[in-house]
């Protein structure tokens, strides 16, 4: 129980340290958006007072003191109001990004099962066989983890994409032919679309796991209880998945937090090229046209995304490692 | 030297780290690349300079072809990787030294310090970077190549703070540190002199590490059009090469070269620092004997 309630405790600080910085990027760096969006509409004689007025109130400027801002901040975060789009408008936030947010966690998820199931099982096997001819997969992988999430989105598209005209080009479903629904023809065009995007996804994000993975079975495989176990004479397979690669797996998971991250900044990469109606792709756009009440609420939802699934990482860090509930 | 590098590896006569075939790749790539990002930009002349038709395919004058302007791709290629390689160690030094600060500090002095400084890092550890980099860079907007140097640098630091705060509580109990504390030497010149030195290979790597990751964020900030028009970077060409429409077109030797660049110098530095982790882990050696 101690360690459920240092992580809860922990994860309470990271909410409030996003939300804290969330609030403070916009009002230490630059004004406030009423000014960008004033001057957008690019009138000759000065808006009226009251125009400006109007603004200020839907988006939430104020000139009181920032620690009154602060609170009204929180408040409003904690009855679920997020603010008025300027690009949708007059959309809420909330509805823009509930709209993305599906096809961002079904890609994210997907591409990420791939490729931790694929990269700590390859990263099993060439730990185990070290020395042999999988070991020269290694610069490989080195090779494939240095690449830029952008470009191989864009060699993707450009080769399998338009080249062979294996893949649509861009969006997340045949947008002009097929309905949204449960019906073969809109799963298959789902399915279709993600294809190249969890590629990119799956191709640069599996040697860190590889790499690690394999290191650590090289370390797990020196210790006695594994010796222990081939001396028993247990069947190889046996003492490769139940005792050492159970054991060099732990290491990795802790470094799940830095793998989402990475993932993360992809995912926004990857949905910008094959512009896949996602979060990443809603935040550039957000960004493109200075609609800031967008910007933050993605970021806010990105980063409690995020956290809530770094969250879920570590309760299950502590099942499967009775370790770490002790020492808590 | 102490636990750190005890290790009876057949050693290179100058440098005195261990032959290893990765590690000679390594230094020769990233050689390679730094002499391109000092010589380069000098003979490759104006990357400005209209010299050719638009969108031209590599020919015996324009080796790399030419943008949708006319302009060389080889001469802008030059130029990014100058660009590039500069805010990359940039960063990385800036990353390195805060990740020090923190790690050293925190790892010595232990209690509330180092509960302050972990949280910190832990913190910053969990916070998706990316998107917080977009937002940072597009109220920044026109800051120069060391604005962004600065802002990469705030979010590398943490992930080798925390290696370098472990192996420091791991220095912190040696007998020689306990000597040194015994016979009076200060708290400051005990982390400079008795732990700083069995950091290097740590730092080394985490060193590395931040520069890998500084030239991958950079470009990605780039890519996307958030690298502000001023800076010249690979990730500047590819977001050029992606609005200037050569995917449609199929000027693959616009968009190729640069993508290429990152990730042959990414290569290069990750096999540096698999040598350096193979130095301080000899398990992870081939099993030579």
């Amino acid at each position: 129980m101690a360690y459920l309630w240092r992580k809860l405790g922990f994860y309470a600080v990271a909410l409030w340290a996003a939300l804290t910085i969330n609030f403070l990027i916009p009002r230490l760096i630059r004004g406030n958006p009423v000014d960008i969006i004033l001057s957008r509409f690019q009138t000759r004689q000065p808006p009226p007072p009251e125009f400006r007025k109007a603004l200020e109130v839907m988006f939430g400027v104020s000139h009181d003191p920032l620690w009154v801002q602060y609170f009204a901040y929180l408040r409003q975060l904690a009855t679920g109001n997020l603010g008025t789009s300027v690009t949708y408008y007059p959309a809420p936030v909330g509805t823009v990004i509930g709209q993305a947010m599906p096809w961002t966690l079904g890609l994210v998820s997907i591409a990420l099962l791939i490729t931790v199931g694929l990269g700590v099982g390859l990263g099993m096997v060439a730990g185990w066989r070290r020395g042999s001819w999988l070991d020269g997969l290694i610069p490989t992988t080195t090779f494939l983890a240095a690449i830029p999430y952008f470009w191989l989105a864009l060699l993707l598209l450009f080769f399998l994409g338009a080249g062979l005209g294996w893949f649509p080009l861009n969006g997340a479903y045949d947008y002009a032919h097929v309905r949204m629904g449960f019906t073969g023809d809109f799963i298959g065009s789902v399915l279709c679309h993600g294809a190249l995007p969890a590629l990119t996804l799956v191709i640069s994000g599996i040697a860190g796991w590889l790499l690690g993975m394999r290191n650590m079975m090289v370390s797990t495989m020196a210790e006695d209880y594994v010796v222990m176990a081939q001396a028993k004479g247990l069947r190889p397979r046996r003492v490769m998945v139940a005792y050492a690669a159970r054991n060099a797996v732990l290491p990795n998971v802790t470094g799940f937090a830095i793998m989402l991250g990475f993932f993360v900044g992809g995912q926004v990469a990857t949905e910008v090229v094959f512009s896949y109606p996602g979060v990443g792709f809603a935040l550039l756009q957000a960004v493109g046209s200075a609609d800031y009440p967008l910007m933050q609420g993605l970021f806010l939802i990105i980063s409690v995304a995020v956290l809530a699934a770094n969250f879920l990482v570590d309760l299950l860090y502590g099942l499967i490692d009775p370790r770490v509930r002790k020492a808590g | 030297m102490t636990a750190v590098v005890t290790l009876a590896a057949p050693r290179d006569r100058v440098l005195g780290l261990p032959r290893s075939g990765k590690l000679v790749a390594g230094l020769v790539i990233v050689g390679f690349f730094a002499l391109l990002a000092i010589a380069g930009p000098i003979l490759a002349g104006d990357p400005e300079a209209l010299v050719a038709g638009r969108l031209e395919p590599p020919s015996a004058e324009q080796w790399l072809g030419s943008t949708d302007t006319g302009q060389s791709v080889l001469a802008q290629l030059m130029y990014a990787t100058r660009g590039s390689m500069l805010i990359g160690v940039t960063a990385g030094v800036l990353g390195t030294v805060g990740s020090l600060l923190i790690g050293v500090v925190g790892g010595y002095f232990g209690g509330w310090v180092d509960e302050a400084f972990s949280l910190l890092s832990n913190v910053a550890l969990v916070i998706p970077t990316l998107p917080l980099l977009i937002l940072v860079a597009d109220y920044v907007e026109d800051g120069g190549p060391f604005t962004y140097a600065l802002i990469i640098s705030l979010i590398s630091w943490a992930g080798p703070a925390r290696v370098i705060r472990s192996q420091v509580m791991s220095l912190r109990n040696r007998d020689y540190v306990d000597a040194a504390r015994v016979s009076g030497e200060p708290g400051w010149r005990i982390m400079v002199f008795q732990i700083l030195p069995n950091l290097v290979p740590v730092i080394a790597s985490g060193f590395v590490w931040a520069i890998i990751g500084a030239i991958l964020t950079e470009s990605g900030l780039s890519a996307l059009g958030l690298g502000g028009g001023a800076v010249t970077s690979w990730g500047g060409m590819l977001y050029y090469a992606q609005n200037g429409s050569a995917l449609s077109m199929g000027s693959w030797w616009w968009f190729v070269p640069p993508g290429l660049f990152i990730a042959a110098l990414g290569t290069g530095l990750s096999l540096i620092n698999f040598s350096i982790d193979e130095l301080m882990n000899p398990r992870l050696r081939k099993a030579a004997a």
